[in-house]
């Protein structure tokens, strides 16, 4: 489980003005920020723009391009499942349906108490020990409905 | 005397368990009070044995997997009394069948060193390509790329050594050398395991190539998926500052270089080289129009190299023993190796690191050892999820960038997923539609829309719904999007959808004229 900061402009700002004079300095500040608080709030996006000397379009038009970026405090708990070719040729579609109905959200929800999100990824690199799934980012491999009912345990604790 | 240790800490080694078995192999070692040393490395990249652990015996390195926590006992004390009866024994790494039969140039240390020490990777001829490249006139490290016959792994195939030399031609008050470790196609984890097990010779290979080119500075677009290779790479970087192979003066030499870890955010198309660029820049990646070429305006508009991990970092050998000995290996117009990804069903999964020209067949059969699930091969998707499926009739085909495209495919960055008699090749077809409308980056119309309406078309044809016309009518989509799209997203997307197609024609209900004709 991660924890976040509340969102704090002041904080934002600081974070911003350190990466400032990076080359092509965008995705490293929006990362710090969503590293920061969870998520990149609204108000992030022009203070962004003021600093960088961009326009607010500009900004949005990247934060809602890139699948990682969030506009939104997540759950407490991110199980993603990948959800590409080697681990559908190992049982991953079937995995996924019984993840959706175990946790009772479809690829892509989160639980209504803010618990735990299911996502899908396209390939964690883990083709080899496929399916695969990352909870919380920690990398697990060889899944099965077991483990995945033994990780579902562990959250509910 | 301590005794040591090799546990594997690769992302595909800790999905199973390999960080619990460190811990228990330290657990069970305090409690002997038995002094070992646990180094922590990359993967051999036999999967199926992870977690495999090491330890120094007087011959060599002896190998047990797959370990568990519970063996950490039972291994250590077959480690300690040399007891080659403990089920879990493998004997020397080197021995065993997979790795015997590999030629391993790019991943000649992958598995065996400490991936953070610059000791050991100079222990393992680690560094003899820079000290060559130091010597000779950049455009001779060029040529020998040139003459090497290396071409591009990311999938594309483009000659490198031409792609320097046309940065090297232009220019220019900035240039940059971009390491493209944006590895988003399924079935492929070479880029992963090469950028956590050996560092190193990436940092090496980059550096080369800046010095051969005349740039001083490099990035490494790695994506969010891989937080451990983006760990072990600004370690490595730190080291290399640290002895001055990074900074002002390389190696006391008056080139300098200096390199930066640059995290995608989840975009599949940002592999594209020039969405790559854009994404770097700070921009949505959208995917440009070329020309102009990024070798002569890339990165901020200056010349810029970018090639792939594995390319970047099959450098140093090249330079190290020369052109001919890398170009000796391969088939046509293929040269060198390949280190080859077996995935997904497959029941020996690892890097095959080999030279151009094995068969497809006796990669899947006689490597791979058929499916994992002991049902029969039906299909085999090659290069990810933009390459074609093929079935057992074409595995005659050797491992070629020209055989794979003459069979309509292609061998992209060298990934085969392995799929039983259980898979549904309409499924199939359908999925490669809708990741693609998931990922397009909307420039071309192709793509952005053609991809959404992929996905009905194939829902037609599933459900018999018109399906002649639907079957031409999705050939037809095909065509247009292949031609009429800037970037392989949408222009490949054909490739496991013609493919399905074609060699599967009983899973989208084929009328029996053509089953007939299977």
């Amino acid at each position: 489980m991660s924890t976040y900061a509340p969102w704090d402009i002041g904080v934002a700002r600081t974070i911003i003005a350190g990466k400032q004079s990076m080359l092509g300095p965008l995705l490293p500040i929006l990362h710090a920020l969503q590293e920061e608080f969870g998520y990149i709030d609204r108000e992030a996006e022009p203070l962004i723009a003021d600093i960088l000397n961009v326009t607010r379009a500009e900004v949005h038009g990247v934060v809602t391009f890139y699948h990682d970026f969030r506009h939104a405090p997540p759950a407490r708990h991110v199980l993603k499942l990948c959800r590409a070719e080697a681990c559908q040729s190992t049982g991953g579609d079937k995995l996924a349906a019984h993840a959706e109905a175990k946790i009772g959200v479809a690829l892509g929800g989160a639980t209504a108490d803010g618990r735990v999100s299911l996502e899908p990824v396209y390939c964690l690199g883990l083709c080899a020990v496929a399916p695969s799934a990352m909870l919380d980012g920690r990398v697990i491999g060889r899944m099965d409905e077991e483990k995945l009912d033994a990780l579902l345990a562990e959250i509910d604790r | 005397m301590t005794l040591r240790l090799f546990v594997p800490a690769d992302a595909g080694a800790l999905a199973v368990g390999s960080e619990a078995v460190a811990r228990a192999l330290q657990v069970a070692a305090d409690r002997r009070q038995t002094p070992v040393e646990i180094v922590r490395t990359g993967s051999r990249g036999l999967y199926w044995l992870e977690p495999m652990v090491e330890v120094v015996a007087a011959g060599g390195r002896i190998a047990y997997g797959p370990v568990t926590a519970a063996d950490a006992e039972s291994v250590l004390d077959a480690a300690l009394s040399g007891d080659e009866k403990h089920p879990l024994h493998l004997g020397k790494p080197q021995d065993l069948g997979f790795l015997k039969t590999q030629t391993r140039l790019t991943f000649a240390r992958c598995g065996l060193v400490d991936p953070r020490s610059l000791g050991d990777y100079r222990a393992h001829d680690g560094g003899k390509g820079l000290e060559r490249a130091l010597q000779v006139p950049p455009a001779s490290v060029i040529e020998e790329v040139t003459q090497s016959g290396l071409r591009g792994r990311g999938g594309a195939g483009f000659p490198t050594g031409i792609k320097w030399k046309t940065v090297a031609d232009t220019a220019a008050d900035q240039k940059y050398i971009v390491c493209n470790a944006d590895e988003g196609d399924s079935g492929t984890y070479a880029d992963r395991m090469l950028m956590e097990g050996d560092p190193f010779v990436l940092i090496e290979g980059m550096t080369i190539a800046g010095i051969a080119v005349g740039a001083t500075q490099g990035f490494i677009y790695v994506r969010s998926e891989y937080p451990h290779a983006i760990a072990v790479l600004n370690d490595a970087i730190r080291a290399a500052r640290r002895v001055g192979m990074l900074g002002r003066h390389i190696a006391g030499s008056p080139f300098a270089f200096d390199l930066e870890v640059r995290v995608g955010a989840g975009a599949y198309v940002c592999g594209e080289e020039t969405s790559l660029l854009d994404s770097l820049e700070g921009k949505r990646g959208v995917v440009r129009a070329k020309p102009p070429l990024p070798a002569h305006k890339g990165l901020f508009g200056k010349p810029t190299v970018i090639n792939n991990v594995l390319s970047l970092a099959s450098v140093p050998i090249i330079l190290a023993n020369g052109a001919a000995f890398y170009r000796d290996f391969g088939m046509g117009r293929s040269r060198g190796t390949m280190p080859i990804q077996l995935a997904g069903n497959v029941k020996y999964p690892g890097l095959y690191e080999t030279a151009f020209g094995i068969t497809l067949g006796e990669l899947v059969d006689d490597i791979g050892g058929g499916t994992r699930s002991g049902r029969p091969v039906r299909a085999v998707q090659v290069g990810g999820p933009l390459g074609a499926y093929f079935p057992r009739s074409l595995f005659h085909l050797p491992f070629d960038y020209e055989a794979f495209a003459k069979a309509d495919g292609l061998i992209g960055h060298g990934g085969v997923v392995v799929f039983d008699d259980t898979v549904d090749m309409a499924k199939q077809a359908r999925f490669a539609m809708e990741f693609c409308a998931i990922e397009s980056c909307g420039k071309c119309t192709p793509c952005r829309v053609g991809s959404t309406r992929g996905v009905e078309v194939i829902d037609r044809i599933i459900r018999n719904d018109n399906r002649a016309d639907n079957t031409a009518l999705l050939e037809d989509l095909c065509h247009t999007m292949k031609f009429g799209s800037l970037c392989a997203l949408g222009g490949f997307t054909p490739y496991p959808v013609m493919s399905a197609l074609m060699h599967f024609p009983e899973d989208f209900g084929a009328p029996p004229k053509l089953q007939a004709a299977e």
